[in-house]
């Protein structure tokens, strides 16, 4: 690949627009109803009307509908009440039908636009063109057999969202932010599983470059394959550099597809301009129109969940966490849940949110756990931070101690844990001033120290203190006795 | 718009039919005489009329999101004109 200097680059600007496909978690298919589940043994999903057979009838999930219309309103966009399909014509092997089912003249979502934020602190809204309900096409392998190639119905005809961006996006990396909030909001609306690498999100890129300033946009190519953010963002690094050194050499950008390999990171021609397909779009005569009613769409509104921005605004205002912090909780949903969940059982959000980031989180990296499979629920975490407040256990018996024995997930609370191990703090000042007498007359020299203004010898006493007590002392009153004591020696 | 040679070799490809040489003449001819009767259909004045599109004005034949599951991967197969136990088996589509 030819490098170039930064300072031909730098005269350009990158322009792109991403097609996002998110395979939608319906049961059945988008017209009909043979299972949409991913895998299955080959072709044991089908229906006479997935295999394309003369003479079916097709009939549209309602389920489909709805959740476009949700992926629309977490999109900002405008529903379109009045919807209808149209078919796409193609021939293909996989293609049963010789059509794909899809929306042409009035897609389900127009407008509205995805708020990403970049590393620079900038929030950008990258509009969205439209949304749109079409199927999906099965399955070829190539690399199966000698002479044929293998065709497997299962995904024929599992519904799709076609999430179509304007050309906003101007670097890989709002490419990246924008794919990561697209699959965010797939996931808190439980639609799509947003899963690249098994397809159900798969993307394609239309990335042009331009001299910057200029008002018109270059001749584009669409790269197609691209099944991971991070494929995404290397054909955009890739096609940016490559048209720019054809556009330095005098040569011009050819409208083509493109197909992207993800081992050398480089683009192929797929498909050129002139073997561009004519897909002949006409209307679907046996898919009757949907007609939304405003009631429909309000019921739908109403039953949104917590979108990831909102969940962010109530984190860092009215529980007045980080804005890291916040940014972590809500980056998967199961994580927000769970905090959402804690936090109805408990009134400490600071220390609600400093559990979730510190063992809650570490717990689940080391098990390489999601916090919807955690054994502990929130319910009993959130004992365990009321039994800290009340001061009956310390920070550190509570993470050391009790956190463990309630990860096994046993009906015990952690009052109820704590009682047993006999970790409850002894309010008995007695017992108090007995581990502090013993640990004064540990060092001798170090209380000599002490008062000789160094005060720094303080936590070698709290330490000795709270090994002899196994930590059931009240740190902050211990404290203050200690200091007593030391001073009065 | 006259159709020619060239278009029905287009639309041929696109439909991926074989015409015979005297079939091509024979489409030229068909196809000429209905974008004529188009033509004719097309002197009526249609000004603010919405185009029909549904043979009826029912919206939402809708169906809830429930499985059926009525045929059987051996029954999908049978009528393919190649298949092995679990797949259709077609021409190799890319070469590798």
């Amino acid at each position: 690949m030819t490098i170039l200097n930064s300072s031909v680059t730098d005269k350009y600007e990158l322009v792109v627009g991403l097609e996002v496909h998110a395979q939608l978690s319906t049961l059945s298919k988008a017209f009909s109803p043979d299972s949409a589940a991913f895998g299955g043994q080959p072709n044991h999903h089908i229906s006479a009307i997935s295999l394309g057979h003369p003479g079916t009838l097709p009939r549209i999930n309602k389920r489909m509908v709805e959740y476009a219309i949700k992926m629309g309103l977490a999109c900002n966009c405008s529903i379109n009440l009045h919807n209808t399909f149209a078919r796409k014509n193609y021939f293909y092997a996989d293609l049963p039908k010789g059509f794909q089912t899809t929306q042409d003249q009035q897609p389900i979502c127009l407008g509205g636009f995805v708020p990403v934020k970049l590393s620079s602190g900038v929030t950008k809204n990258i509009a969205i063109h439209h949304i749109h309900m079409e199927d999906d096409a099965g399955k070829s392998s190539h690399d199966q057999h000698d002479e044929y190639s293998l065709i497997d119905l299962n995904r024929a005809g599992v519904p799709l969202l076609e999430i179509v961006s304007q050309p906003d996006i101007r670097s890989a990396e709002e490419a990246g932010q924008f794919l990561t909030e697209v699959r965010r909001l797939l996931r808190y609306l439980e639609i799509c599983d947003g899963n690249m690498e098994e397809g159900s999100m798969r993307c394609d890129a239309n990335i042009s470059v331009r001299l910057k300033g200029q008002t018109t946009y270059g001749n584009r190519c669409e790269v197609k394959n691209l099944n991971s953010i991070r494929n995404v963002q290397r054909a955009i690094e890739h096609e940016f550099t490559r048209q720019i050194a054809i556009i330095e050499e005098g040569g011009h950008i050819d409208q083509n597809t493109l197909n992207f390999d993800a081992a050398t990171g480089e683009t192929s021609v797929l498909r050129s301009k002139e073997m561009a397909n004519d897909y002949r779009y006409f209307p679907e005569p046996d898919l009757l129109p949907i007609q939304i009613t405003e009631e429909q769409l309000e019921s739908i509104r109403q039953a949104m969940p917590a979108l990831p921005n909102q969940l962010f605004e109530k984190y860092t205002g009215e529980l007045n966490l980080s804005d890291y912090d916040a940014g972590v909780i809500i980056a998967e949903k199961d994580l927000a849940d769970y905090f959402e969940e804690l936090i109805s059982h408990t009134g400490n959000y600071k220390s609600a949110a400093n559990w979730m980031m510190g063992a809650v989180r570490s717990h689940l990296n080391e098990n390489n756990l999601t916090a919807g499979q955690l054994e502990l629920k929130p319910k009993a975490l959130a004992g365990l931070i009321d039994l800290v407040d009340s001061g009956k256990v310390n920070n550190t018996v509570a993470a050391q101690k009790i956190f463990p024995e309630l990860l096994k997930g046993e009906e015990a609370t952690a009052e109820q844990i704590a009682t047993r191990l006999n970790l409850m703090i002894s309010n008995d000042s007695n017992e108090v001033e007995q581990f502090i007498k013993a640990a004064v007359a540990k060092f001798p020299d170090k209380v000599k120290e002490y008062q000789k203004g160094k005060k720094g010898v303080l936590g070698l006493f709290m330490g000795e203190i709270m090994k002899s007590s196994k930590g059931k002392i009240d740190p902050q009153k211990t404290n203050q006795l200690l200091i007593k004591a030391l001073e009065s020696e | 718009m006259n159709i020619d040679e060239q278009t029905v070799d287009k639309i041929a490809h696109l439909a991926r039919l074989e015409l015979a040489a005297d079939e091509k003449q024979e489409m030229i001819k068909d196809m000429n005489k209905i974008l004529g009767f188009m033509d004719k259909l097309n002197e009526v004045d249609t000004a603010g009329v919405e185009p029909l599109v549904y043979m009826t004005a029912e919206v939402n034949n809708l169906r809830d999101d429930v499985i059926k599951q009525d045929i059987t991967t051996e029954e999908a197969l049978k009528n393919a004109p190649m298949h092995d136990d679990s797949h259709f088996l077609v021409a190799k589509v890319i070469s590798k």
